[in-house]
């Protein structure tokens, strides 16, 4: 058996990816369906056409959910529906929103808005179908960081704490939940060319500042992820735990 | 996808790769599609046999890499019997024990010759003709004790602390250049090398209570990580360094 049949191979597995509309979270559902995974693509507009089509192309299998990530509260009883139907094998939280504002005058409730997509959402996902996971004692969550989990950019300190948190929560449920046979991990991207980063790259002073300093000398590309998502995702990864992996093109070690 | 992961026509090295992690991890890139050379002391042509059996071509050759006035000999060598090299996985390394206070200088000297000397050296020999190819992916070994003291094991600890620092300053310098330079850091594997440890009933516990996974590693846990970044699933991986650890560092 060969590991392209085996070890990377997520066939039979069903992988739920939030965020998935577009950028880093559809190449990464496009990647694990391409290695065999059924997706469950969360998003919370009705407009996830794209990343179904891009499916679609590879023969593979979806089913769409529209969930406000951002309603906390409700989020268990809005992934009813899905756990009813689905067990899930591997979380790829991804869904994130970032906000400008210079720390100084940060709004408060654009605040509370990043930390509740960003990070506390996430614990309830990951709460909600880790149980699931430890229950059968197997699964795989890949949590979306960022440079912004180490460093503490510029006129973002909301998405920069919401980003550590992101480091933090991997470690504490990988501690717990390795033994059971669930592997929590993070992929930190560096700077990606999404909307996310829409405004940076029109900036042509940051756009320069940030290009002179990744040793890649490019932007990454939605579609460097996929490998690494893949690798989180399966058997190649069932003894790393806990880990955050960089995908930066070099940024970190300049 | 699955292509992203194939290393179906590269040609890697790697030293150390007849015994251990390097044996594993030999074996993990033959079974993924490459060609292997393994570099050890002694030949190993059990080791290449079953390499072969992926339908490979490998090569054991005998050479010692803390013979670092010969690494452009070696390089001839394995370009003779294997071809242009794609991928090097610097995994040899050596261990000594004894107290600070006492450690000899004798064995830092070598410690740091094999462990850190040599990759440097090994890196700069085989990346050169990647460079001018403009592809290549050199993989180092580093350890958790590129990020933590160890206990009586200083020159290892100062040594696998280089590995990982200088993997960043071989990536700043190549990563435009198409070279992907990057490490794994093997967490507690059960290896010869740390048969000392695992066969200490004390330290065999108070290892195996901080390992969130409950177990020590194997080789094949490594397996994974190494194919990933000698494959183009890592094109955008530079400078950094995996920890497979079964949670370690983060408890």
């Amino acid at each position: 058996m060969s590991f392209q049949l085996d070890y990377f191979s997520l066939k039979g597995k069903t992988a739920l990816v939030t965020g998935a509309r577009t950028g880093i979270g559809q190449a990464i559902s496009v990647g694990l369906a391409a290695a065999g995974a059924h997706l469950i693509l969360v998003g919370h507009q009705d407009n996830m056409q794209e990343t179904q089509n891009k499916i679609t192309e590879l023969q593979g299998t979806y089913e769409t959910f529209l969930i406000d990530l951002s309603d906390v509260e409700n989020l268990k009883a809005n992934l009813q529906p899905i756990l009813d139907k689905y067990s899930i094998d591997i979380l790829v939280n991804n869904a994130g929103v970032i906000y400008r504002e210079p720390a100084a005058d940060h709004n408060v409730n654009e605040w509370n808005r990043v930390m509740d997509v960003n990070i506390n959402s996430v614990f309830t996902l990951c709460q909600t179908i880790g149980n699931q996971m430890i229950e059968k004692k197997s699964g795989k969550i890949i949590n979306i960081a960022s440079l912004l989990s180490f460093q503490g950019g510029i006129n973002v300190p909301s998405y920069t704490a919401s980003k550590h948190a992101i480091a933090g929560l991997t470690k504490a449920l990988a501690n717990e939940w390795a033994s059971h046979g669930v592997q929590v991990n993070a992929i930190a991207p560096g700077y990606i060319s999404t909307n996310n980063t829409e405004a940076l790259r029109n900036d042509e002073v940051r756009n320069q500042s940030i290009l002179e300093r990744i040793p890649a000398g490019r932007w990454g590309q939605a579609d460097d992820l996929a490998g690494a998502a893949v690798f989180l995702a399966s058997r190649a990864s069932d003894y790393v735990s806990g880990h955050v992996l960089v995908v930066d093109g070099g940024w970190m070690g300049r | 996808m699955h292509q992203l992961f194939n290393l179906t026509g590269k040609n890697a090295v790697v030293t150390g790769g007849s015994r251990g992690l390097g044996k594993e991890i030999a074996l993990g890139l033959a079974e993924a599609g490459a060609n292997v050379a393994i570099i050890s002391r002694k030949e190993s042509p059990e080791v290449v046999k079953e390499l072969e059996q992926f339908g490979v071509k490998a090569v054991s050759i005998a050479f010692d890499i803390g013979n670092i006035s010969m690494h452009k000999e070696l390089l001839n060598i394995i370009e003779e019997n294997l071809g242009k090299v794609d991928i090097l996985v610097n995994n040899a390394g050596v261990q000594k024990r004894h107290p600070a206070v006492e450690f000899p200088q004798e064995d830092w000297n070598y410690v740091m010759n094999v462990n850190a000397n040599a990759v440097f050296s090994l890196c700069q020999t085989f990346g050169k003709p990647m460079l001018e190819r403009g592809y290549g992916k050199i993989v180092n070994v580093a350890s958790l004790l590129s990020f933590q003291g160890g206990f009586t094991v200083p020159a290892y600890a100062a040594s696998k602390g280089a590995v990982m620092q200088f993997t960043k300053s071989l990536a700043n310098e190549w990563a435009s250049k198409g070279v992907n330079v990057n490490c794994v850091a093997p967490g507690y594997m059960a290896t010869e090398m740390n048969e000392a440890l695992i066969h200490d009933e004390v330290r065999s516990r108070q290892i195996l209570e901080r390992i969130p996974a409950g177990r020590w590693g194997t080789g094949k846990d490594m397996q994974g990580a190494v194919i990933f970044l000698a494959s183009s699933a890592s094109d955008y991986v530079h400078g950094f360094t995996i920890a497979i650890d079964g949670g370690w560092l983060g408890r």
